[in-house]
């Protein structure tokens, strides 16, 4: 009974709380509303129409037919795996870098500021311009890696699929690894040093004071960042649009989507592919944001 | 404090526009082009601006190099039905698709006869669409074949001739340089080799040609040279930019490339250009003429502009032929006319091989002109793309694959 009281009195107080939290976030819901539910809307009904701006007397509701063309096509499949390839490789090894990172920055004992500072320039150059900074290094007419000792002089790199991919890979994972880095930074700074010191105590190892106490620890700051490195990774375009425009077959799903949309003015068929990268996102969020949920609940005392 | 700082910059940027507006008179016509790196374009507006006695000034809005990157920005703009554009420069590929888009305006008959008076009949076909003309031909380009004097006795007549020189030579000095890379230069070549070889590319806007045996034998061609030992290494992401650098470096015995080439490497490589020759692009059957790939840039009006019948002027008043003239002698871009070819301007600009140009353009093959191009184009290029990948002795599978992309790429159905 006592219980129920305080439940009814407390409902009471949350549900003005609650409206007083709705009236704050409105301005924010409304602007997101316009600059994101809008766009996907109108991307939405262009995916079921034919739409082609080269043509204009034709066009009408297709229905799904759009999602057909690109679901039947090979391009598609092939994309995706190229997408998939490039994000797990990209992304693993970013969190493989970025630990080290984060751990140097974290037990860095003098220059702590300049440390953290400089390993976050790379984040701060434009895509676009690392993208051509390292598309000139690799390249055969202007660039220095050819001129390396065990490198041949003519090699040329984006010529060839895997070597496309793997400068593709270098220069994402340059780019971005400082973001994960910081992200695991921050993960890394909640640990109470006390276990630490405790696990020193009972004569636990360097490697074992890492895997048993950092790395369980940090899982939720883990998952956080592959969450969001994955999510970027997937809809890599910049890159590879420099690097390759999509040739030697390295062509992202974005990419794909840019061709219909932009160098064939198709929108119909450009929206659907769209919409199926949304999708694609939205199936990677989910399935992170569950596996994140069941792990927090696991790490929780008492369950 | 801050508040007096905006209100500085503001009255800064009203001063701005007040004293521009005093520097050109009449009706302001925006030209969105590609930054001609000589000057020619703008010594041509500012011309017509003085000719037009106030009733317009031109003023430049500067597209990026590449042809590609050119049109995304123009479409772009275009499909949201941008008033601010007025001038287009059109690459001529383009035309059939801004013609069935409704981008640019159709030429009254009239304008039309009067700005295609002594044009290359190729380039005029470039510019129409169901025989309408939808831009006024500016100025022109073609691909010759280049060569090393030094090397090379006497140009070769046909691909199976040049390949088997360059072997002779090796492939130390002897590289052919090519447009390989997986974009619109790619096109050009595969288009430039199948049309030589006596099949075309497109029977009509949504009809298919490709006629087999020729076809295939161009195919033939593409792959041997690709696979020979006097392929560049980066053949496969090759552009008209690395095969003039590669040139100029002096391991490459031939080129296919536009004359831009000619004043670059005199200027870069005074060795090499002291041994450059040039010559009609090379055959693929010695019985059959060649035909050179075609570009240049058309001048269409902007169905969004607000000032159509002025910038019709002006256009008129731009492919005037001494506005051609200066194109090429300060641009090397050749001229539409016909009758500008043996001008005492033009053997300046060509020195020896003006005539050689303007058999070239005569000779041309346009590019498929239909409103889907740009299908078209990215069909050929991931059919062929990379050309070592076609083997010489079993074209058959490619020829398929090929036949089919540009069927499905003219119907507009599949992903490319």
């Amino acid at each position: 009974m006592e219980a129920g009281a305080a439940a009814g009195k407390l409902t009471k107080r949350t549900h003005s709380e609650r409206r007083l939290g709705w009236l704050l976030c409105a301005p924010a819901v409304v602007a997101m509303l316009l600059v994101t539910a809008y766009p996907i809307g109108y991307a939405i009904v262009l995916s079921v129409q034919e739409v082609d701006l080269r043509f204009p007397e034709e066009g009408g509701w297709v229905g799904l037919s759009n999602y057909e063309s690109v679901l039947t096509s090979g391009l598609w499949w092939q994309d995706l795996f190229n997408t998939l390839f490039i994000t797990v490789i990209s992304v693993a090894l970013e969190l493989a870098l970025g630990m080290v990172i984060a751990l140097i920055m974290y037990r860095a004992i003098f220059g702590r500021g300049i440390v953290r500072t400089a390993v976050l320039i790379p984040y701060g150059i434009v895509t676009v311009v690392a993208a051509f900074s390292w598309f000139y290094a690799f390249n055969p007419d202007t660039g220095f890696v050819n001129q390396l000792p065990l490198i041949a002089d003519d090699k040329a790199w984006f010529g060839e699929r895997f070597s496309s991919f793997a400068v593709i890979i270098m220069a994402e994972v340059w780019k971005t690894t400082p973001f994960m880095a910081l992200l695991l930074l921050a993960g890394l700074t909640t640990i109470d040093d006390g276990l630490y010191e405790a696990a020193k105590v009972d004569g636990a190892s360097a490697w074992q004071r890492f895997w048993r106490i950092t790395l369980p620890l940090m899982k939720p700051a883990i998952l956080v960042a592959l969450l969001f490195r994955t999510l970027d990774a997937f809809r890599i375009f910049d890159t590879i649009f420099i690097m390759t425009r999509g040739a030697q077959d390295t062509e992202s799903v974005s990419i794909l989507g840019f061709n219909q949309l932009i160098s064939r003015l198709n929108l119909g068929l450009g929206s659907a592919v769209s919409v199926l990268i949304f999708l694609c996102v939205l199936i990677i969020a989910y399935l992170f944001v569950r596996g994140l949920g069941v792990r927090m609940a696991e790490g929780r005392p008492g369950t | 404090m801050t508040l007096v700082a905006v209100l500085g910059a503001g009255a800064l940027l009203v001063g701005c526009t007040g004293s521009d507006d005093e520097a050109g008179a009449g009706t302001e016509l925006t030209f969105f082009i590609f930054n001609e790196p000589s000057g020619a374009y703008q010594e041509a507006a500012t011309k017509c601006s003085q000719e037009s006695n106030g009733q317009y000034h031109i003023t430049f809005e500067f597209l990026p190099a590449s042809a590609d990157a050119q049109r995304e920005q123009l479409v772009r703009r275009l499909g949201a039905e941008d008033d601010t554009i007025d001038i287009v420069g059109m690459d001529i590929i383009w035309t059939a698709e801004f013609a069935n888009a409704g981008f640019v305006e159709p030429w009254s008959d009239a304008d039309a006869q009067a700005v295609t008076e002594n044009v290359f009949d190729s380039v005029v076909e470039s510019a129409t669409y169901e025989d309408t003309l939808y831009a006024a031909p500016f100025t022109s380009n073609t691909q010759l074949l280049w060569y090393r004097k030094d090397r090379v006795q006497q140009p070769p007549r046909t691909w199976d001739e040049m390949i088997a020189e360059a072997e002779r030579i090796g492939p130390a000095e002897g590289l052919i340089q090519v447009q390989a890379n997986r974009y619109e230069g790619f096109t050009v070549l595969a288009t430039a080799m199948i049309e030589s070889a006596g099949a075309q590319i497109l029977a009509g806007p949504t009809e298919v040609a490709l006629e087999q045996a020729p076809t295939e034998r161009a195919l033939e061609v593409l792959g041997q040279f690709a696979r020979s030992p006097v392929a560049p290494p980066d053949i496969d992401t090759s552009t008209e930019d690395t095969a003039r650098l590669s040139f100029e470096a002096g391991g490459s015995s031939f080129m296919l490339n536009y004359p831009f080439v000619y004043p670059s490497a005199s200027e870069n490589a005074p060795d090499v250009f002291e041994q450059m020759g040039s010559a009609l692009y090379p055959r693929i059957d010695a019985d059959k003429p060649s035909r050179p790939p075609l570009g240049g840039i058309h001048l269409g009006v902007s169905a969004y502009s607000n000032n159509k019948d002025l910038t019709f002027e002006a256009i008129k008043c731009l492919v005037q032929p001494d506005n051609q003239i200066t194109a090429a002698t300060l641009g090397g871009l050749p001229p539409v006319r016909e009758d500008l070819y043996g001008t005492k301007e033009l053997d300046k600009a060509y020195p020896g091989f003006s005539d050689l140009i303007k058999r070239s353009i005569d000779n041309a093959a346009p590019r498929p002109l239909t409103p889907a191009y740009t299908d078209v184009s990215l069909a050929i290029q991931r059919s062929l793309h990379p050309p070592g990948d076609i083997d010489p002795q079993d074209v058959g599978s490619v020829y398929d694959d090929l036949y089919d992309a540009v069927d499905k790429a003219v119907q507009r159905e599949g992903l490319f």
